[in-house]
């Protein structure tokens, strides 16, 4: 698992992806804001999306209540 | 009499990848998690696979592509390694690269132990091994077409500045749509392409950017 750890805690890139879900954002918005790569931030947002930490609708992400109190 | 199902040279194996072919989707376990090729979506790929983790020519290979790697974001590139070896060995070999050779590998590596996007690709030559890839390079397009193939033997480490020349002839090309000589380097004169009309060659006759030695040999600087 890239974000999130098998004890349930998420990773620094992960915590820093929920953090700039304030407002929601396209993945290309948040891997400008946490100067990730693309690709990474789709294949975190799939899996923190899986967990039910992230949401989507019509392309933008949003940190859930879940997601909110990993940060 | 030919048998229809056995495979010749000049019948190339259906299935394997092409150049202008839309490059096999896969999703796969990486160093930096699973990871989908629709991930890497809107900018270049170069998917490159190596024979063994913790092998000599193989590290001296990832050190120069983690040299390349910033030069490849400048242009729009991303990398993704691959073997077929555990996760485990990547990372385990990943930290001994920084730790000993003082590199950071920054680019994710697929553990393929089922040999799935190996297989996929066409990576694995059985004529020289059946449990290792060759050193196969695939450039990846912004739009998962696959531009250009390169193979490399076990015993030779590939060259990174011509991954790199490659991939900027490539970009010029699609920017400008034009062709590029050989030994063509980025500031060289690019090879206009050839006139498709009687029209049209005496059009290329007067357009004062093209220097030609003749209707159809024409190159110009581009920018």
């Amino acid at each position: 698992m890239a974000c999130v750890n098998a004890d349930g805690t998420v990773t620094p890139t992960a915590k820093a992806l929920l953090r700039s879900l304030e407002t929601p954002l396209g993945p290309e918005a948040i891997a400008a804001e946490i100067g990730a790569p693309l690709f990474r931030v789709r294949s975190s947002l799939r899996e923190l999306q899986a967990a039910g930490f992230v949401a989507e609708s019509g392309g933008l992400f949003r940190a859930t209540e879940a997601g909110r109190a990993k940060i | 009499m030919t048998d229809n199902t056995t495979l010749t040279a000049a019948q190339p194996q259906p299935g394997l990848p092409r150049i202008g072919s839309p490059a096999p989707p896969f999703e796969a376990v990486t160093t930096h998690g699973v990871l989908k090729l629709e991930d890497f979506k809107g900018g270049w790929l170069v998917l490159f696979s190596h024979p063994a983790d913790f092998t000599p020519v193989c590290t001296t290979e990832f050190i120069a592509f983690a040299e390349i790697h910033p030069k490849l974001r400048e242009m729009n590139v991303e990398l993704l390694g691959l073997s077929i070896d555990s996760v485990y060995s990547h990372i385990a070999w990943a930290l001994n690269v920084e730790e000993k050779m003082g590199t950071k590998i920054t680019f994710p590596i697929i553990a393929d132990l089922n040999k799935e996007v190996a297989t996929l690709y066409g990576m694995i030559m059985p004529g020289e091994s059946k449990t290792e890839t060759s050193r196969a390079v695939f450039v990846i397009d912004d739009k998962q077409v696959i531009r250009a193939i390169i193979y490399y033997p076990l015993s030779t480490g590939r060259n990174m500045d011509e991954i790199l020349r490659l991939i900027q002839a490539l970009q010029t090309a699609d920017k400008h749509g034009v062709a590029t000589p050989a030994n063509w380097r980025p500031g060289d004169k690019v090879i206009m392409p050839p006139p498709k009309t009687q029209e049209a060659a005496e059009e290329r006759k007067k357009d004062k950017s093209a220097e030609c030695k003749d209707w159809y040999f024409c190159k110009k600087s581009v920018k």
